[in-house]
């Protein structure tokens, strides 16, 4: 089972989890390992305060690169099952802005799944970052942390 | 025939548009779409760009009535 979707407001990653476990295609006990990534916003980057942030996305293009790297991931490692979930708008530090977990028969799998979805998602899923900072100026964040 | 171009992010704001509409032609590529669009000769080396919702290259033909987007490198996750 595959489920993607993008929030434009706050999201909770453990009721997340927990309403997608309790849907009744998924199959508890097909599944021996399960691995979660949950991203949240930081406070600082490039050594500045960073009070809140603005999430952009291509909302036409967003769904499709979301739905291929899933698959993608799905097919390669053999997965059970796949949820996953990309804050868009305003939010603030500690705010949730991505969930990726994954479901299959054992631990590597879902291990190098999550990983892979991740550096996907973050190489080329339309998204894009906008901080707001201490001294009321904005900026455009311009590259990814190396992780 | 015409094409729907959009703009993202930082280079929307650059711009000062969201959005733009050129003229399509025999053999265009994304690169012309990006001049004809903006007025600009060339296309900048850190554009990323996607025809139908598809990334694509700065030679990629563009066929008449897709939606080609323009925007700079991705930093969502």
């Amino acid at each position: 089972m595959i489920d993607i979707g993008v929030r434009e407001h706050g999201f909770n990653p453990w009721n997340e989890l927990t309403t997608f476990q309790q849907q009744p295609d998924f199959i508890a006990g097909k599944s021996g390992a399960n691995a979660v990534f949950v991203g949240t916003m930081r406070d600082f980057n490039e050594g500045d305060t960073v009070h809140a942030m603005t999430l952009e996305h291509y909302p036409a293009m967003t769904g499709r690169q979301l739905e291929t790297l899933v698959r993608e991931a799905a097919a390669r490692f053999g997965l059970d099952h796949v949820l996953l979930r990309h804050r868009v708008g305003d939010i603030l530090p500690g705010d949730p802005i991505v969930l990726v977990a994954v479901w299959s028969a054992h631990r590597g799998a879902s291990f190098d799944a999550c990983r892979q979805m991740m550096e996907m998602l973050k190489h080329h899923a339309p998204f894009w970052k906008r901080e707001a900072l201490s001294d009321g100026s904005h900026r455009w964040v311009e590259r990814n942390t190396a992780g | 025939m015409s094409i729907k171009v959009l703009f993202f992010a930082s280079l929307r704001e650059q711009l000062g548009q969201d959005h733009s509409e050129v003229a399509w032609q025999a053999d265009l590529t994304a690169a012309q779409v990006w001049c004809l669009a903006t007025g600009q000769a060339r296309l900048p080396e850190q554009v990323l760009m996607a025809c139908n919702q598809e990334y694509c290259q700065g030679d990629s033909l563009i066929a008449d009535g897709a939606e080609v987007a323009f925007f700079p490198p991705v930093t969502g996750g």
